[in-house]
Protein backbone atom coordinates (compact mmCIF):
# COMPACT_ATOMS: atom_id res chain seq x y z
CA UNK A 1 0.00 0.00 0.00
CA UNK A 2 1.31 3.46 -0.92
CA UNK A 3 0.47 6.12 1.64
CA UNK A 4 0.91 9.88 1.48
CA UNK A 5 1.23 11.70 4.77
CA UNK A 6 0.67 15.43 4.57
CA UNK A 7 2.19 17.64 7.24
CA UNK A 8 5.62 17.52 8.86
CA UNK A 9 4.70 18.49 12.41
CA UNK A 10 4.74 16.05 15.28
CA UNK A 11 1.56 14.28 14.15
CA UNK A 12 2.67 13.84 10.52
CA UNK A 13 6.12 12.62 11.54
CA UNK A 14 4.72 10.17 14.10
CA UNK A 15 2.16 8.84 11.62
CA UNK A 16 4.84 8.41 8.94
CA UNK A 17 7.14 6.71 11.46
CA UNK A 18 4.53 4.23 12.66
CA UNK A 19 3.50 3.39 9.08
CA UNK A 20 7.09 3.02 7.87
CA UNK A 21 7.91 0.82 10.86
CA UNK A 22 5.03 -1.41 9.80
CA UNK A 23 6.56 -1.74 6.36
CA UNK A 24 4.30 0.56 4.36
CA UNK A 25 5.51 2.63 1.43
CA UNK A 26 5.30 6.13 2.90
CA UNK A 27 5.81 9.56 1.33
CA UNK A 28 5.66 12.59 3.60
CA UNK A 29 4.84 16.02 2.19
CA UNK A 30 5.63 19.20 4.10
CA UNK A 31 5.48 22.65 2.59
CA UNK A 32 8.33 23.99 4.75
CA UNK A 33 11.92 23.15 3.87
CA UNK A 34 12.47 21.23 7.13
CA UNK A 35 10.71 20.74 10.47
CA UNK A 36 10.56 24.30 11.68
CA UNK A 37 8.62 27.26 13.03
CA UNK A 38 5.63 26.74 10.74
CA UNK A 39 4.52 23.77 12.87
CA UNK A 40 3.24 24.42 16.37
CA UNK A 41 5.14 21.36 17.60
CA UNK A 42 8.32 23.39 16.96
CA UNK A 43 7.24 25.70 19.78
CA UNK A 44 6.14 23.00 22.21
CA UNK A 45 7.44 22.63 25.74
CA UNK A 46 8.27 18.98 25.18
CA UNK A 47 7.06 17.95 28.60
CA UNK A 48 6.16 14.29 28.83
CA UNK A 49 3.88 14.97 31.76
CA UNK A 50 0.70 12.93 31.42
CA UNK A 51 -0.14 12.94 35.13
CA UNK A 52 0.27 16.70 35.45
CA UNK A 53 -1.87 17.24 32.38
CA UNK A 54 -4.56 15.18 34.10
CA UNK A 55 -5.29 18.29 36.15
CA UNK A 56 -7.47 19.56 33.32
CA UNK A 57 -7.22 16.99 30.53
CA UNK A 58 -9.47 14.02 29.88
CA UNK A 59 -8.51 10.51 30.91
CA UNK A 60 -7.08 9.36 27.52
CA UNK A 61 -4.38 12.02 27.78
CA UNK A 62 -3.10 10.47 31.01
CA UNK A 63 -3.34 6.85 29.85
CA UNK A 64 -1.97 7.28 26.34
CA UNK A 65 0.50 9.96 27.39
CA UNK A 66 2.11 7.45 29.74
CA UNK A 67 2.73 5.13 26.80
CA UNK A 68 4.16 8.05 24.82
CA UNK A 69 7.06 8.35 27.27
CA UNK A 70 8.25 4.87 26.25
CA UNK A 71 7.53 5.50 22.57
CA UNK A 72 9.72 8.59 22.47
CA UNK A 73 12.48 7.08 24.63
CA UNK A 74 12.87 4.24 22.15
CA UNK A 75 13.06 6.47 19.07
CA UNK A 76 14.70 9.83 19.67
CA UNK A 77 17.64 11.18 21.61
CA UNK A 78 17.54 13.60 24.48
CA UNK A 79 14.58 12.16 26.38
CA UNK A 80 15.19 12.91 30.06
CA UNK A 81 13.29 10.96 32.69
CA UNK A 82 13.82 13.06 35.80
CA UNK A 83 10.19 13.61 36.65
CA UNK A 84 8.62 17.02 36.97
CA UNK A 85 8.05 19.41 39.82
CA UNK A 86 4.98 21.52 40.54
CA UNK A 87 5.23 24.48 42.89
CA UNK A 88 3.03 27.38 43.94
CA UNK A 89 3.57 30.59 45.86
CA UNK A 90 1.93 30.69 49.32
CA UNK A 91 -0.92 32.86 48.00
CA UNK A 92 -1.81 30.13 45.50
CA UNK A 93 -1.68 27.27 48.04
CA UNK A 94 -5.31 26.48 47.23
CA UNK A 95 -4.34 25.87 43.60
CA UNK A 96 -1.70 23.39 44.73
CA UNK A 97 -4.27 21.51 46.83
CA UNK A 98 -6.60 21.41 43.85
CA UNK A 99 -3.79 20.20 41.58
CA UNK A 100 -3.01 17.37 44.02
CA UNK A 101 -6.67 16.42 44.15
CA UNK A 102 -7.04 16.32 40.37
CA UNK A 103 -3.86 14.32 39.60
CA UNK A 104 -2.25 10.99 40.44
CA UNK A 105 1.21 9.51 40.94
CA UNK A 106 2.73 12.42 42.78
CA UNK A 107 4.57 12.88 46.02
CA UNK A 108 4.06 15.92 48.26
CA UNK A 109 7.40 17.62 48.76
CA UNK A 110 8.56 20.17 51.33
CA UNK A 111 11.19 22.89 51.13
CA UNK A 112 13.99 20.50 51.97
CA UNK A 113 13.02 17.97 49.34
CA UNK A 114 12.51 20.70 46.72
CA UNK A 115 16.01 21.99 47.46
CA UNK A 116 17.39 18.46 47.15
CA UNK A 117 15.69 17.97 43.78
CA UNK A 118 16.44 21.42 42.41
CA UNK A 119 19.20 23.21 44.33
CA UNK A 120 18.51 26.43 42.42
CA UNK A 121 15.01 26.58 43.88
CA UNK A 122 16.28 26.37 47.45
CA UNK A 123 14.35 28.60 49.82
CA UNK A 124 11.86 29.66 47.15
CA UNK A 125 8.95 27.29 47.84
CA UNK A 126 7.76 25.45 50.91
CA UNK A 127 5.39 23.05 49.23
CA UNK A 128 5.15 21.28 45.93
CA UNK A 129 4.37 18.06 44.13
CA UNK A 130 6.91 15.77 42.53
CA UNK A 131 5.81 13.55 39.63
CA UNK A 132 8.66 11.04 39.51
CA UNK A 133 7.43 9.12 36.47
CA UNK A 134 7.39 12.04 34.07
CA UNK A 135 10.01 13.25 31.64
CA UNK A 136 10.78 15.79 28.96
CA UNK A 137 12.39 16.04 25.57
CA UNK A 138 13.68 18.73 23.25
CA UNK A 139 10.96 19.00 20.58
CA UNK A 140 13.26 20.28 17.87
CA UNK A 141 15.71 17.45 18.38
CA UNK A 142 12.85 14.94 18.54
CA UNK A 143 11.43 16.14 15.20
CA UNK A 144 14.87 16.02 13.57
CA UNK A 145 15.52 12.54 14.96
CA UNK A 146 12.21 11.29 13.56
CA UNK A 147 13.17 12.68 10.14
CA UNK A 148 16.49 10.80 10.31
CA UNK A 149 14.72 7.65 11.45
CA UNK A 150 12.25 7.89 8.56
CA UNK A 151 15.13 8.24 6.13
CA UNK A 152 16.67 5.13 7.65
CA UNK A 153 13.40 3.28 7.20
CA UNK A 154 13.35 4.17 3.51
CA UNK A 155 10.43 6.58 3.63
CA UNK A 156 10.37 9.32 1.04
CA UNK A 157 10.46 12.84 2.53
CA UNK A 158 9.35 15.69 0.34
CA UNK A 159 10.03 18.87 2.24
CA UNK A 160 9.30 22.12 0.46
CA UNK A 161 6.36 20.50 -1.33
CA UNK A 162 2.78 21.60 -0.87
CA UNK A 163 0.15 19.03 -1.83
CA UNK A 164 -3.53 19.03 -1.01
CA UNK A 165 -5.02 15.81 0.39
CA UNK A 166 -7.30 15.57 -2.66
CA UNK A 167 -4.40 15.72 -5.09
CA UNK A 168 -1.89 13.64 -3.16
CA UNK A 169 -0.85 10.39 -4.84
CA UNK A 170 -1.11 6.98 -3.20
CA UNK A 171 -3.80 4.52 -2.16
CA UNK A 172 -4.37 6.33 1.08
CA UNK A 173 -3.75 9.88 2.27
CA UNK A 174 -3.34 10.88 5.89
CA UNK A 175 -3.96 14.55 6.44
CA UNK A 176 -1.89 15.76 9.41
CA UNK A 177 -1.85 19.46 8.61
CA UNK A 178 -3.07 20.67 12.00
CA UNK A 179 -4.69 24.10 11.67
CA UNK A 180 -3.77 24.03 7.98
CA UNK A 181 -6.71 21.64 7.57
CA UNK A 182 -9.11 24.07 9.16
CA UNK A 183 -11.16 24.68 6.01
CA UNK A 184 -11.86 20.94 5.81
CA UNK A 185 -12.66 20.48 9.51
CA UNK A 186 -15.40 22.87 10.60
CA UNK A 187 -15.10 22.03 14.29
CA UNK A 188 -11.37 22.64 14.49
CA UNK A 189 -10.26 25.80 16.27
CA UNK A 190 -6.95 27.38 17.23
CA UNK A 191 -5.83 27.92 20.81
CA UNK A 192 -3.08 30.47 20.87
CA UNK A 193 0.09 29.79 22.82
CA UNK A 194 3.05 32.06 23.40
CA UNK A 195 6.48 31.04 24.67
CA UNK A 196 9.97 32.31 25.27
CA UNK A 197 13.41 30.79 25.05
CA UNK A 198 15.80 32.21 27.62
CA UNK A 199 19.51 31.82 28.15
CA UNK A 200 20.36 31.93 31.84
CA UNK A 201 23.73 30.22 32.33
CA UNK A 202 23.72 30.85 36.09
CA UNK A 203 20.62 28.73 36.64
CA UNK A 204 20.42 25.02 36.44
CA UNK A 205 17.30 22.86 36.57
CA UNK A 206 17.12 19.09 36.08
CA UNK A 207 13.47 18.84 35.16
CA UNK A 208 10.47 20.90 34.06
CA UNK A 209 9.03 23.05 36.81
CA UNK A 210 5.42 24.18 36.75
CA UNK A 211 4.35 27.24 38.62
CA UNK A 212 0.66 27.16 39.44
CA UNK A 213 -1.25 30.22 38.49
CA UNK A 214 -4.98 30.74 38.89
CA UNK A 215 -5.52 30.90 35.13
CA UNK A 216 -2.81 29.16 33.13
CA UNK A 217 -0.14 26.62 33.99
CA UNK A 218 3.20 28.27 33.40
CA UNK A 219 6.29 26.13 33.16
CA UNK A 220 10.02 26.32 32.65
CA UNK A 221 11.66 23.44 30.80
CA UNK A 222 15.46 23.07 30.83
CA UNK A 223 16.91 22.56 27.37
CA UNK A 224 20.49 22.15 28.53
CA UNK A 225 23.49 24.49 28.41
CA UNK A 226 21.68 27.24 30.28
CA UNK A 227 18.79 27.40 27.82
CA UNK A 228 15.22 27.31 29.10
CA UNK A 229 11.86 27.27 27.42
CA UNK A 230 9.14 29.22 29.25
CA UNK A 231 5.56 28.54 28.25
CA UNK A 232 2.84 28.74 27.57
CA UNK A 233 -0.21 30.91 27.36
CA UNK A 234 -3.61 29.47 26.48
CA UNK A 235 -5.83 31.91 24.66
CA UNK A 236 -9.00 31.09 22.75
CA UNK A 237 -7.86 32.62 19.51
CA UNK A 238 -6.55 31.36 16.20
CA UNK A 239 -4.05 34.22 16.03
CA UNK A 240 -0.52 32.97 15.46
CA UNK A 241 1.58 35.96 14.67
CA UNK A 242 2.28 38.13 17.71
CA UNK A 243 3.19 37.85 21.36
CA UNK A 244 1.55 40.48 23.54
CA UNK A 245 3.23 42.46 26.28
CA UNK A 246 0.76 40.97 28.77
CA UNK A 247 1.74 37.42 27.85
CA UNK A 248 5.43 38.23 27.88
CA UNK A 249 5.03 39.71 31.37
CA UNK A 250 3.18 36.65 32.62
CA UNK A 251 5.80 34.28 31.23
CA UNK A 252 8.72 36.32 32.53
CA UNK A 253 6.91 36.77 35.84
CA UNK A 254 6.71 32.99 36.21
CA UNK A 255 10.40 32.54 35.46
CA UNK A 256 11.31 35.35 37.84
CA UNK A 257 9.18 33.83 40.60
CA UNK A 258 11.00 30.52 40.25
CA UNK A 259 14.38 32.17 40.50
CA UNK A 260 15.00 35.94 40.41
CA UNK A 261 18.25 35.28 38.54
CA UNK A 262 16.05 34.79 35.45
CA UNK A 263 15.83 38.59 35.40
CA UNK A 264 19.35 38.58 33.98
CA UNK A 265 18.52 36.03 31.28
CA UNK A 266 18.97 36.82 27.62
CA UNK A 267 15.77 36.44 25.62
CA UNK A 268 16.83 34.22 22.72
CA UNK A 269 13.47 33.68 21.08
CA UNK A 270 9.81 34.46 21.37
CA UNK A 271 7.38 32.06 19.80
CA UNK A 272 3.69 32.13 18.95
CA UNK A 273 1.42 29.61 17.37
CA UNK A 274 -2.07 28.18 17.64
CA UNK A 275 -2.73 24.60 18.64
CA UNK A 276 -5.37 22.72 16.65
CA UNK A 277 -8.22 21.58 18.90
CA UNK A 278 -11.70 20.11 18.67
CA UNK A 279 -14.40 21.20 21.15
CA UNK A 280 -13.56 18.43 23.66
CA UNK A 281 -9.82 19.15 23.31
CA UNK A 282 -9.21 15.51 22.29
CA UNK A 283 -7.81 14.40 18.92
CA UNK A 284 -9.91 12.82 16.20
CA UNK A 285 -9.49 10.53 13.22
CA UNK A 286 -12.00 11.26 10.51
CA UNK A 287 -12.47 9.32 7.29
CA UNK A 288 -13.36 10.97 4.00
CA UNK A 289 -12.99 8.52 1.12
CA UNK A 290 -9.32 7.60 0.79
CA UNK A 291 -8.36 10.51 3.06
CA UNK A 292 -7.95 10.00 6.77
CA UNK A 293 -7.67 13.16 8.81
CA UNK A 294 -5.63 13.00 12.01
CA UNK A 295 -5.91 16.22 13.96
CA UNK A 296 -6.74 18.08 17.16
CA UNK A 297 -3.91 17.11 19.51
CA UNK A 298 -4.33 20.52 21.23
CA UNK A 299 -1.60 21.11 23.83
CA UNK A 300 -0.78 17.40 23.89
CA UNK A 301 1.05 16.88 20.59
CA UNK A 302 3.98 14.92 22.01
CA UNK A 303 1.79 13.02 24.46
CA UNK A 304 -0.87 11.96 21.98
CA UNK A 305 0.74 11.87 18.52
CA UNK A 306 2.20 8.35 19.01
CA UNK A 307 -1.19 6.92 20.01
CA UNK A 308 -2.97 8.86 17.27
CA UNK A 309 -0.45 7.49 14.75
CA UNK A 310 -0.93 3.92 15.95
CA UNK A 311 -4.69 4.30 15.71
CA UNK A 312 -4.40 5.79 12.22
CA UNK A 313 -2.27 2.81 11.19
CA UNK A 314 -4.85 0.44 12.62
CA UNK A 315 -7.60 2.11 10.61
CA UNK A 316 -5.52 1.82 7.45
CA UNK A 317 -4.51 -1.79 7.88
CA UNK A 318 -7.68 -3.17 9.46
CA UNK A 319 -10.49 -0.94 8.15
CA UNK A 320 -13.09 -2.69 10.33
CA UNK A 321 -11.50 -1.58 13.61
CA UNK A 322 -12.82 1.40 15.48
CA UNK A 323 -9.97 2.88 17.46
CA UNK A 324 -10.63 5.24 20.33
CA UNK A 325 -10.08 8.51 18.45
CA UNK A 326 -11.98 7.40 15.34
CA UNK A 327 -14.81 9.83 14.91
CA UNK A 328 -16.49 8.32 11.88
CA UNK A 329 -16.89 10.15 8.67
CA UNK A 330 -16.14 13.81 8.34
CA UNK A 331 -19.22 15.99 8.44
CA UNK A 332 -20.16 18.13 5.51
CA UNK A 333 -18.40 21.41 5.50
CA UNK A 334 -20.18 24.35 6.98
CA UNK A 335 -21.85 26.22 4.14
CA UNK A 336 -20.39 29.64 3.55
CA UNK B 1 -38.36 36.18 37.84
CA UNK B 2 -35.49 38.61 37.45
CA UNK B 3 -35.92 41.51 35.05
CA UNK B 4 -32.80 43.22 33.69
CA UNK B 5 -33.34 46.34 31.59
CA UNK B 6 -36.84 45.22 30.71
CA UNK B 7 -35.80 41.68 29.78
CA UNK B 8 -37.39 38.92 31.82
CA UNK B 9 -35.13 35.95 32.45
CA UNK B 10 -36.11 32.59 33.81
CA UNK B 11 -33.03 31.54 35.76
CA UNK B 12 -31.44 33.56 38.57
CA UNK B 13 -28.05 32.08 37.68
CA UNK B 14 -25.53 33.82 35.43
CA UNK B 15 -22.55 31.71 34.46
CA UNK B 16 -19.08 32.75 33.26
CA UNK B 17 -17.41 30.94 30.36
CA UNK B 18 -13.72 31.08 31.30
CA UNK B 19 -11.40 28.46 32.78
CA UNK B 20 -13.23 25.27 31.76
CA UNK B 21 -11.22 22.19 30.75
CA UNK B 22 -12.66 22.42 27.23
CA UNK B 23 -15.35 24.29 25.28
CA UNK B 24 -17.34 21.05 25.17
CA UNK B 25 -17.41 20.83 28.98
CA UNK B 26 -18.24 24.53 29.19
CA UNK B 27 -21.22 24.03 26.88
CA UNK B 28 -22.40 21.04 28.90
CA UNK B 29 -22.07 22.98 32.16
CA UNK B 30 -24.08 25.85 30.71
CA UNK B 31 -26.84 23.39 29.78
CA UNK B 32 -26.74 21.74 33.21
CA UNK B 33 -26.95 25.12 34.94
CA UNK B 34 -30.13 25.97 32.98
CA UNK B 35 -28.89 29.56 32.96
CA UNK B 36 -30.26 32.09 30.50
CA UNK B 37 -27.28 34.42 30.56
CA UNK B 38 -23.56 33.72 30.19
CA UNK B 39 -20.77 36.22 30.63
CA UNK B 40 -17.79 36.30 28.34
CA UNK B 41 -14.56 38.21 28.62
CA UNK B 42 -13.25 39.62 25.39
CA UNK B 43 -9.79 40.62 26.46
CA UNK B 44 -9.02 37.40 28.25
CA UNK B 45 -10.13 35.13 25.46
CA UNK B 46 -8.80 36.80 22.41
CA UNK B 47 -6.84 39.99 22.74
CA UNK B 48 -8.40 41.53 19.66
CA UNK B 49 -11.75 41.60 17.95
CA UNK B 50 -10.64 39.71 14.87
CA UNK B 51 -9.19 36.59 16.36
CA UNK B 52 -11.59 35.09 18.87
CA UNK B 53 -14.21 34.14 16.32
CA UNK B 54 -14.15 30.39 16.93
CA UNK B 55 -14.67 30.69 20.66
CA UNK B 56 -17.36 33.34 20.26
CA UNK B 57 -19.04 31.03 17.79
CA UNK B 58 -19.29 28.46 20.60
CA UNK B 59 -20.79 31.07 22.89
CA UNK B 60 -23.35 32.14 20.31
CA UNK B 61 -24.24 28.51 19.63
CA UNK B 62 -25.18 28.01 23.28
CA UNK B 63 -28.44 29.75 22.50
CA UNK B 64 -28.38 31.87 25.65
CA UNK B 65 -28.14 35.59 26.12
CA UNK B 66 -24.58 36.95 26.29
CA UNK B 67 -23.45 39.50 28.85
CA UNK B 68 -19.99 40.56 27.68
CA UNK B 69 -17.68 41.89 30.36
CA UNK B 70 -14.74 44.22 30.67
CA UNK B 71 -12.77 41.85 32.92
CA UNK B 72 -9.23 42.90 33.63
CA UNK B 73 -9.71 46.58 32.74
CA UNK B 74 -7.90 48.93 35.09
CA UNK B 75 -8.96 52.29 33.69
CA UNK B 76 -12.10 54.03 32.49
CA UNK B 77 -10.68 54.39 29.00
CA UNK B 78 -9.80 50.71 28.75
CA UNK B 79 -13.23 49.64 30.01
CA UNK B 80 -15.07 51.94 27.61
CA UNK B 81 -13.02 50.71 24.63
CA UNK B 82 -13.59 47.07 25.58
CA UNK B 83 -17.33 47.68 26.00
CA UNK B 84 -17.53 49.13 22.50
CA UNK B 85 -15.66 46.16 21.07
CA UNK B 86 -18.04 43.82 22.90
CA UNK B 87 -21.07 45.56 21.46
CA UNK B 88 -19.62 45.13 17.99
CA UNK B 89 -18.88 41.43 18.46
CA UNK B 90 -22.05 40.34 20.24
CA UNK B 91 -24.54 42.93 19.04
CA UNK B 92 -25.89 43.62 22.52
CA UNK B 93 -26.14 46.86 24.52
CA UNK B 94 -25.56 44.87 27.73
CA UNK B 95 -22.17 45.17 29.36
CA UNK B 96 -20.85 43.90 32.66
CA UNK B 97 -18.64 46.76 33.70
CA UNK B 98 -15.49 45.96 35.65
CA UNK B 99 -12.99 48.66 36.47
CA UNK B 100 -10.40 47.11 38.73
CA UNK B 101 -8.57 49.15 41.34
CA UNK B 102 -6.34 46.70 43.11
CA UNK B 103 -4.53 43.86 41.38
CA UNK B 104 -4.31 41.74 44.55
CA UNK B 105 -7.96 41.76 45.61
CA UNK B 106 -9.45 42.71 42.21
CA UNK B 107 -11.54 45.19 44.17
CA UNK B 108 -13.49 47.57 41.96
CA UNK B 109 -12.31 51.14 41.46
CA UNK B 110 -15.65 52.66 42.41
CA UNK B 111 -14.78 56.18 41.23
CA UNK B 112 -13.75 54.94 37.78
CA UNK B 113 -16.76 52.66 37.76
CA UNK B 114 -19.23 55.51 38.22
CA UNK B 115 -17.48 57.56 35.55
CA UNK B 116 -17.38 54.69 33.05
CA UNK B 117 -21.02 53.83 33.79
CA UNK B 118 -22.03 57.41 32.99
CA UNK B 119 -20.07 57.44 29.72
CA UNK B 120 -21.44 54.08 28.59
CA UNK B 121 -25.03 54.87 29.57
CA UNK B 122 -24.81 58.08 27.54
CA UNK B 123 -23.68 55.99 24.59
CA UNK B 124 -26.70 53.71 24.85
CA UNK B 125 -25.22 50.83 26.82
CA UNK B 126 -27.16 49.00 29.51
CA UNK B 127 -24.60 48.68 32.26
CA UNK B 128 -24.26 45.91 34.86
CA UNK B 129 -21.62 47.35 37.21
CA UNK B 130 -19.43 45.07 39.31
CA UNK B 131 -19.37 47.06 42.55
CA UNK B 132 -19.00 46.79 46.31
CA UNK B 133 -21.92 46.77 48.75
CA UNK B 134 -21.31 50.47 49.58
CA UNK B 135 -24.65 52.30 49.66
CA UNK B 136 -23.22 55.64 48.48
CA UNK B 137 -21.57 54.05 45.48
CA UNK B 138 -24.80 52.21 44.69
CA UNK B 139 -26.71 55.49 44.70
CA UNK B 140 -24.13 57.09 42.38
CA UNK B 141 -24.30 54.18 39.97
CA UNK B 142 -28.08 54.43 39.83
CA UNK B 143 -27.76 58.19 39.22
CA UNK B 144 -25.35 57.39 36.40
CA UNK B 145 -28.08 55.34 34.74
CA UNK B 146 -27.48 51.79 35.98
CA UNK B 147 -30.69 49.81 36.39
CA UNK B 148 -28.93 46.74 37.80
CA UNK B 149 -26.22 46.49 40.46
CA UNK B 150 -23.75 43.68 40.96
CA UNK B 151 -22.09 43.83 44.39
CA UNK B 152 -19.35 41.35 45.14
CA UNK B 153 -19.84 38.51 47.60
CA UNK B 154 -16.07 38.23 48.11
CA UNK B 155 -12.98 38.91 45.97
CA UNK B 156 -13.09 37.34 42.50
CA UNK B 157 -12.07 33.69 42.46
CA UNK B 158 -11.74 33.49 46.26
CA UNK B 159 -14.62 31.04 46.93
CA UNK B 160 -15.28 32.72 50.28
CA UNK B 161 -19.01 33.23 49.86
CA UNK B 162 -20.78 36.27 51.29
CA UNK B 163 -18.14 38.23 53.22
CA UNK B 164 -20.46 40.98 54.38
CA UNK B 165 -23.95 39.67 54.85
CA UNK B 166 -24.97 42.76 56.81
CA UNK B 167 -23.84 45.04 53.97
CA UNK B 168 -25.61 42.99 51.32
CA UNK B 169 -28.82 42.87 53.38
CA UNK B 170 -28.63 46.61 53.89
CA UNK B 171 -28.15 47.20 50.14
CA UNK B 172 -31.18 45.03 49.43
CA UNK B 173 -33.25 47.00 51.95
CA UNK B 174 -32.15 50.39 50.58
CA UNK B 175 -32.85 49.55 46.96
CA UNK B 176 -35.85 47.22 47.05
CA UNK B 177 -36.76 47.87 43.41
CA UNK B 178 -33.32 47.67 41.79
CA UNK B 179 -32.37 44.22 40.47
CA UNK B 180 -29.36 43.07 42.49
CA UNK B 181 -26.94 40.32 41.48
CA UNK B 182 -24.25 38.95 43.78
CA UNK B 183 -21.22 38.77 41.54
CA UNK B 184 -17.91 37.15 42.44
CA UNK B 185 -16.47 35.21 45.33
CA UNK B 186 -18.97 32.35 45.50
CA UNK B 187 -17.51 28.88 45.93
CA UNK B 188 -20.34 26.63 47.08
CA UNK B 189 -23.95 26.11 46.08
CA UNK B 190 -24.89 27.09 49.65
CA UNK B 191 -23.27 30.51 49.09
CA UNK B 192 -25.56 31.04 46.10
CA UNK B 193 -28.57 29.86 48.09
CA UNK B 194 -27.67 32.28 50.89
CA UNK B 195 -27.57 35.21 48.44
CA UNK B 196 -30.97 34.27 47.07
CA UNK B 197 -32.35 33.91 50.61
CA UNK B 198 -31.36 37.55 51.22
CA UNK B 199 -33.76 38.48 48.44
CA UNK B 200 -31.16 39.00 45.73
CA UNK B 201 -32.45 38.65 42.20
CA UNK B 202 -29.61 36.55 40.86
CA UNK B 203 -26.03 35.39 41.33
CA UNK B 204 -23.13 35.37 38.89
CA UNK B 205 -20.27 32.91 39.14
CA UNK B 206 -17.61 31.22 37.04
CA UNK B 207 -14.65 29.64 38.83
CA UNK B 208 -16.78 27.70 41.32
CA UNK B 209 -18.18 25.70 38.41
CA UNK B 210 -15.27 25.78 35.94
CA UNK B 211 -12.67 24.62 38.49
CA UNK B 212 -14.81 22.01 40.22
CA UNK B 213 -13.62 18.44 39.76
CA UNK B 214 -16.83 17.85 37.81
CA UNK B 215 -17.97 21.19 36.36
CA UNK B 216 -21.18 19.80 34.88
CA UNK B 217 -22.37 18.29 38.18
CA UNK B 218 -21.44 21.50 40.01
CA UNK B 219 -23.42 23.58 37.50
CA UNK B 220 -26.43 21.41 38.25
CA UNK B 221 -25.86 21.84 42.00
CA UNK B 222 -25.81 25.64 41.64
CA UNK B 223 -28.99 25.54 39.55
CA UNK B 224 -30.78 23.71 42.37
CA UNK B 225 -29.26 25.97 45.04
CA UNK B 226 -30.46 29.22 43.46
CA UNK B 227 -33.88 27.70 42.97
CA UNK B 228 -34.03 26.58 46.62
CA UNK B 229 -32.79 29.98 47.80
CA UNK B 230 -35.34 31.85 45.74
CA UNK B 231 -38.24 29.69 46.85
CA UNK B 232 -36.98 29.95 50.44
CA UNK B 233 -36.98 33.74 50.23
CA UNK B 234 -40.42 33.87 48.66
CA UNK B 235 -41.79 31.42 51.22
CA UNK B 236 -40.84 33.81 54.04
CA UNK B 237 -38.38 32.42 56.53
CA UNK B 238 -39.04 32.00 60.23
CA UNK B 239 -37.38 34.51 62.54
CA UNK B 240 -34.35 33.33 64.49
CA UNK B 241 -34.67 33.38 68.29
CA UNK B 242 -32.42 32.72 71.24
CA UNK B 243 -34.35 30.00 73.06
CA UNK B 244 -35.57 26.63 71.92
CA UNK B 245 -39.21 26.52 70.80
CA UNK B 246 -40.51 22.98 70.65
CA UNK B 247 -42.64 22.16 67.69
CA UNK B 248 -44.86 19.93 69.82
CA UNK B 249 -46.11 20.82 73.29
CA UNK B 250 -44.05 19.34 76.15
CA UNK B 251 -46.45 20.28 78.91
CA UNK B 252 -49.09 17.69 79.63
CA UNK B 253 -47.98 15.29 76.92
CA UNK B 254 -49.05 11.69 77.20
CA UNK B 255 -46.74 9.57 79.35
CA UNK B 256 -45.86 6.30 77.74
CA UNK B 257 -44.49 3.41 79.76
Amino acid sequence: MKVSVIGGGVVGLCVATVLAERGLNVTLYERAEAPGPAACSWWAGGMLAPWCEGESAEEPVVRLGREAITWWSERVGGVVLNGSLVVATPRDAADLRRFARMTECHEAVDAERIAALEPDLEGRFRRGLFFAGEGHLDPRRALADLVARLQGLGAELRFGTEVSPQDAPGDKVIDCRGLGARDDLPELRGVKGEMLVLHAPDISLSRPVRLLHPRIPLYVVPRGEGVFMVGATMIESGERWRITARSMMELLGAAYTLNPAFAEAEILETGVDARPAFPDNLPRLLREGRILRANGTYRHGYLLAPALAQQAAALLLEPETEPEFFHGHNRQRRSA
Amino acid sequence: MPVFYGEIVESPLLLGTSLYPSPAIMAEAVRASACDIVTVSLRRESGSARTGQDFWGFIRDLGVRVLPNTAGCHSVKEAVTTAKMAREVFGTPWIKLEVINDAETLAPDVFGLVEAARILTDEGFQVFPYCTEDLGVAARLIEAGCEVLMPWGAPIGSARGLNNVYGLRSLRAHFPDVPLIVDAGLGLPSHAAAAMELGYDAVLLNTAVAKASDPVAMADAFARAVEAGRIGFEAGAMEPRDMAAPSTPVLGKAFLE
